[in-house]
């Protein structure tokens, strides 16, 4: 079938489907929403990244559950810390691909070319990305209640990983971005990213501990506030370095 | 006197210690077809770039319907539509929903999205494959699909990128007559190509650039088709088999 034997509109028509009005820059939410539109649909398609990450998560908390099998008391100690390296670990193979499929296909520089603010594509992506991280936590909840027999589904815990995942999905796009160019993007990733989410992973890690072993909130309450903080200094930094990190 | 809607001066881009353009200078009237011919290296895709407002130059001026770039990027961005040798879409995702997206992104108002969507979908032949995935398309189809996504927003202008990379013969005629039919609707259409013949025998206008600058620039009326490679050889010092 030829392309002109479909062709059934003169570009008048075409052009008359066009609308008139030209804004500068698309509507910063608009924008966002678009972005993250397209991240789920094409994910809920192929689903590359999230059986890789559900995978790695799986197999992550079956190893120390064997390891530690003999050992309750151990693994009613360890169960924040593994709750938080594997959403870190799964988390980065999502970061990785996430803007590395973009430019791969070339369709970064489609996303760029676009009139929109470049913030907004950051945010777009980061959203994206802590969606995939929060499917995979909430996993990892069950997969850990279940196996290391421990109730995680409190208020509480649930706030810390929503507050560590939005923390460590901010400064992991950001960096994924920063090393979406570089011929060795996936070892380099995690390379930047572990010593910068640091001051998170230890935030999360000592308020979850806290929660878990029902300790006074006092004890714990100021690792939340200053994982709170944290988040608000790297999406501000993120906010104004994006720019910059996109240009050519 | 026809108004430049292309302007650039005096453009300079370096690499380092590389110049990869040495002082450009090309003006572009509205509804022109240019195509801009050159060796590997002599800074066709390097221009295109500054001009898509992908990269920033290091020194001169670059106007596109009055916008200065870098400092009104979005503006220019607005008004552009630009196709290269990627395909530049979602391979999972299908026809509509690329185009979807991309109208959305270029802020098309909601209630004309799905009327424009089958319009440059007709207009490209592949509304009868809006709902497949991009990635069952043939290579010269999603080829089609760039050119819809380029169109979709109406720009004022194009720019074309070794559009014809990896086409076959049948699927770069029906770019072939895409192309003329986009640039007859009154676009400035700005192409970079290695393909000599299809070059001439599109374009209004052709330029040579070679070592960072426009080293031929003529209408295409004033060169002889047959004469262009022997032209080209002269200018760039290079031999092209096409």
């Amino acid at each position: 079938m030829s392309a002109s034997a479909e062709h059934t509109q003169s570009e008048a028509q075409v052009q008359a489907a066009a609308s008139p009005r030209r804004r500068a820059m698309t509507p910063y939410l608009r924008t966002v929403g678009a972005i993250v539109w397209k991240d789920l649909r094409a994910e809920i398609r192929s689903r590359e990244l999230i059986n890789s990450m559900i995978l790695f998560t799986l197999m992550t908390v079956l190893v120390f559950s064997l390891a530690l099998e003999l050992d309750a008391d151990a693994r009613q100690n360890i169960v924040a810390g593994v709750l938080w390296v594997t959403i870190v670990f799964a988390g980065i193979l999502g970061l990785g691909r996430s803007l590395a499929s973009e430019k791969d296909r070339g369709s970064l520089d489609a996303l760029l070319l676009a009139p929109i603010a470049r913030s907004a594509l950051f945010f777009g992506k980061m959203i994206g990305n802590l969606l995939f991280v929060l499917v995979i936590a909430f996993v990892l909840l069950l997969l850990l209640t279940v196996l290391f027999n421990v109730t995680l589904f409190k208020p509480y815990l649930v706030l810390m990983v929503l507050l560590g995942s939005i923390g460590f999905t901010t400064v992991g796009t950001l960096l994924s971005s920063m090393t979406v160019h570089a011929r060795a993007r996936e070892t380099l990733l995690p390379i930047l990213l572990l010593p910068v989410v640091l001051p998170i992973l230890i935030s999360a890690v000592r308020a979850s501990t806290g929660i878990l072993d029902e300790m006074p909130s006092e004890d714990w309450m100021p690792w939340v506030q200053l994982l709170a903080i944290a988040d608000v200094i790297f999406l501000v930094a993120s906010y104004a370095l994006f720019d910059f990190v996109v240009e050519e | 006197m026809t108004h430049a809607i292309i302007e650039v001066g005096k453009l300079v881009k370096t690499f380092g210690v590389n110049p990869v353009l040495r002082g450009l200078d090309l003006d572009v009237p509205r509804g022109q077809f240019l195509t801009l011919l050159g060796p590997n290296g002599s800074g066709k895709t390097t221009l295109l770039r500054i001009l898509a407002a992908l990269a920033r130059p290091t020194s001169g001026t670059v106007r596109i319907g009055g916008w200065d770039l870098p400092a009104e990027a979005s503006q220019v961005r607005a008004q552009l539509g630009v196709v290269s040798h990627l395909p530049l879409l979602y391979d999972t995702l299908t026809a509509t929903e690329n185009l979807m997206f991309f109208a959305r992104l270029y802020d098309l108002p909601a209630g004309e999205r799905g009327d424009r969507i089958e319009a440059v979908l007709r207009r490209v032949g592949l509304w009868r494959r809006a709902n497949d995935v991009v990635q069952t398309y043939s290579r010269g189809m999603q080829q089609r699909l760039a050119i819809a996504r380029a169109i979709l927003h109406d720009p004022a202008v194009l720019l074309l990128d070794e559009p014809y990379t990896g086409l076959d013969q049948d699927a770069a005629a029906l770019l072939d007559e895409l192309l003329r039919e986009v640039a007859i609707a009154g676009r400035t259409v700005l192409m970079t190509t290695h393909d000599l013949r299809r070059g001439h025998a599109l374009a209004d206008r052709i330029a040579i650039l070679s070592r960072g600058k426009i080293a031929f620039d003529r209408l295409t009326d004033e060169v002889e088709a047959d004469t262009l490679p022997a032209l080209y050889t002269d200018v760039t010092g290079t031999v092209t088999t096409r």
